[in-house]
């Protein structure tokens, strides 16, 4: 085993131990939220046509065709680009060099040149959108909550692109000059369309050895800049990237306009009406509902958040943010992701004081059950927001990967009037005339006195 | 008018094929009763057998659900469910996307299904089945989506479809269909004053349609017409520029 081999493995085996920890935890922060509906059987097409359409095909991206055609090219790099990352690590692990090339023959160039062809797109992309965000500076990545660690996450991801690109390259030409001086140690592939020109071209008349440490350094490059990606993933917003397939699943397949019923109220309510004759079963604690932090919203709820890329098309839609209104649907994702960071950053630290008082009256560890502080939902987002929404769908309609900020909204408006006895005083006078009059407005006339008005 | 009563027909042991759900607004806002009014013509020339709850209808619950207060929503809904269960309601029309959305959408998981239409549904079934026939003018009318017909419920081609048999230049705002911009009255906007901003929701809308130099703006909600109504006044076109229901357009279409 070379030196090499070995240096691979342990940073292949390092890398693969921090991610399994880095991921647990986001997995762990999205089983904070309570459990979902079990999904229905006959939903499963739509749910796998969503997956294949909105995830993988990109669908809602081309609503904006400039910024959709910019991130396929990106994206359909980031695929093709998955085989010569098997490749490297196969040739890692065995301390061989390009070991595809004999099984592919002919083709192995092929698939060279078109993983090159799109890096080339790929890399003129990453330009571009470097150039959106912080020269041309797109409206939609201005607003405040985009202002510190946001904007910076965008901005190193995209550093990251180009060092990939950069490795890439670097491999390729330092190789394709290689495999013409030395081939006895160069296994020879056939010319690569990009590399096997500009190789020779740039690299020509460089000493031998320097090439070997090219060649070594554009391949160490791509790999340790992958495995930095994998470890960065879980804090950033670039978490998309994986989590986009199983959110479009995991997502409501109903029409956008049903709100979830609560069941849970059903039943009070039916025994205040005589619709039922049991009314023992009435639990004696006061109940809470609604959501006045993230164990109260479902784990889907939770994974939109860790799913959002902030890319703001829900913001830049939504008619109260338009209006000069602070409600931004892209926010409450953001809060309701650093809320549960929060939480799980607290669990990770296993201070004790993080339990409940029955937990620390029994003298129980600490866990995400007995988890309390004296913070909420409530404290990163402010009634102001909640009570600007119109329930109108279009931040819902507006995510590429289909998130929901809508339902967060009304769960936590929910809270704020059921639970709490809350909300805007403005709704006082309805909710009583609802409740006596069966009507919206507080009106002495009967419902249908309007059919007494001849013809106008 | 002569307007059926579901009970009254009931009790002469009949039963309405259809049960037109007037709404809140429908009955008591003077501006939508109008929309009411005119749609009870329609029914009322074509011999649709249909009849209205009257007095026993009661607010579907929409505002207060949206609002946050799921007991208030659950009571009105579970009592209006009871009243269509027990005069066996199959089939519904509603002239306002709020009543149409939570009816078909949102009655079910509390025990009420039945096949809901919006109104714009119906009169284009009706202009399919060649029961209505209508002459197209040439006005320049813009139609603007109502959420809740709309993205809510993904039927942007009915309003439209009939909109088309009543003028032969229809026109698009920038933001329609998946795109359409809330008139601002949604999630119990319409009860409230509006939160700290630098414009109202409906002037933005507004703004957007007197754009299109329309004479008039075709809509398919109640809600819509007040917001829309509204914003004109704000820009001082309530002169030039007017608000219709589609139903009211083919009312006057139809010389009724």
């Amino acid at each position: 085993m070379s030196i090499q081999q070995i240096a691979f493995l342990i940073v292949l085996i390092v890398t693969a131990s921090l991610a399994s920890k880095l991921y647990g935890r986001v997995i762990r922060n999205i089983r904070l939220g309570k459990d979902i509906e079990p999904l229905r059987e006959q939903d499963e097409g739509r749910r796998w046509l969503n997956v294949f359409l909105v995830a993988l095909g990109q669908k809602k991206m081309f609503k904006r065709i400039i910024p959709a055609l910019l991130h396929a090219a990106i994206y359909v790099a980031f695929l093709f680009t998955q085989i010569e990352l098997i490749e490297i690590i196969a040739d890692g692990l065995t301390g061989k060099h390009r070991v595809f090339a004999p099984f592919l023959g002919n083709l192995y160039p092929v698939i060279i040149s078109a993983i090159e062809l799109l890096s080339l797109a790929a890399f003129a992309a990453t330009l571009a959108f470097i150039w959106r965000r912080n020269v041309a500076k797109v409206a939609r990545f201005q607003q405040s909550e985009m202002r510190g660690w946001p904007s910076w996450d965008a901005n190193i991801i995209l550093f990251g692109e180009i060092l990939l690109i950069i490795g890439i390259f670097t491999m390729n030409m330092a190789d394709s000059v290689l495999q013409i001086i030395d081939p006895s140690h160069y296994v020879q592939t056939g010319t690569f369309l990009i590399s096997g020109h500009l190789g020779p071209a740039l690299m020509g008349s460089w000493d031998p050895d320097l090439l070997g440490v090219m060649e070594r350094f554009g391949w160490w490059l791509h790999f340790l800049v992958v495995c930095g990606f994998l470890l960065y993933l879980p804090i950033s917003k670039h978490l998309h990237i994986l989590f986009a397939f199983p959110n479009t699943w995991f997502a409501s397949v109903s029409p956008k306009g049903q709100m979830k019923n609560m069941p849970e109220v059903m039943v009070e309510v039916k025994s205040m009406l005589g619709l039922t004759e049991d009314t023992g079963s009435m639990s004696e604690d006061i109940p809470e509902f609604g959501a006045q932090d993230v164990q109260d919203l479902t784990w889907k709820n939770i994974m939109d958040a860790y799913t959002c890329t902030e890319c703001g098309r829900c913001t830049s839609v939504c008619p109260a943010h338009i209006t000069g209104k602070k409600l931004s649907p892209r926010k409450i994702m953001m809060d309701v992701r650093d809320r549960a960071t929060e939480i799980g950053k607290n669990l990770d630290s296993g201070n004790l004081t993080f339990r409940n008082e029955e937990a620390r009256k029994n003298n129980h560890p600490l866990t995400s059950q007995n988890y309390a502080d004296d913070r909420s939902l409530f404290d990163y987002i402010t009634r102001e927001e909640l009570h600007a929404c119109t329930s109108c769908n279009a931040c819902v309609e507006a995510c590429p990967v289909l998130i929901n900020p809508l339902d967060i909204i009304l769960q936590m408006r929910r809270y704020e009037i059921l639970t709490e006895s809350a909300g805007p005083t403005d709704w006082l006078p309805m909710f009583n005339s609802l409740e006596n009059n069966g009507a919206v407005w507080a009106m002495s006339a009967d419902r249908d006195a309007w059919t007494a008005t001849d013809s106008q | 008018m002569e307007v059926p009563r579901y009970s009254e027909r009931v009790a002469k042991g009949e039963s309405p094929e259809i049960l037109f759900w007037v709404g809140c607004a429908g009955s008591y806002d003077p501006r939508a009763q109008r929309v009411t009014v005119a749609f009870v013509k329609i029914l009322n020339s074509l011999d649709i057998d249909y009849a209205i709850l009257g007095k026993e209808e009661q607010c579907t619950g929409d505002p207060a659900r949206r609002a946050g207060n799921e007991f208030v929503f659950q009571m009105l809904a579970l009592q209006n469910i009871e009243t269509l269960n027990t005069y066996g309601v199959k089939k519904i029309v509603t002239t306002c996307p709020h009543c149409f959305n939570v009816i078909k959408n949102e009655y079910p998981a509390l025990g009420g299904e039945y096949e809901v239409l919006h109104h714009t549904q119906l009169l284009q079934s009706l202009i399919q089945e060649e029961r209505l026939s209508l002459e197209a003018g040439t006005d320049k009318i813009v139609y603007h989506d109502s959420c809740f017909l709309g993205r809510a419920n993904g039927e942007f081609a009915a309003p439209r479809d009939v909109l088309n048999q009543l003028t032969t230049d229809m026109v698009e705002m920038g933001r329609n269909r998946e795109k359409g911009l809330c008139c601002g009255a949604g999630g119990a906007q319409m009860f409230k004053e509006d939160e700290p901003g630098d414009k109202r929701i409906n002037v933005e809308r507004t703004e957007e349609a007197i754009a299109t130099n329309a004479s008039a703006i075709a809509v398919n909600c109640p809600f819509c017409l007040t917001m829309l109504s509204d914003g004109l006044k704000a820009k001082d076109k309530q002169e030039e520029i007017m608000v219709y229901d589609l139903s009211e357009l083919i009312v006057n279409n139809m010389q009724l």
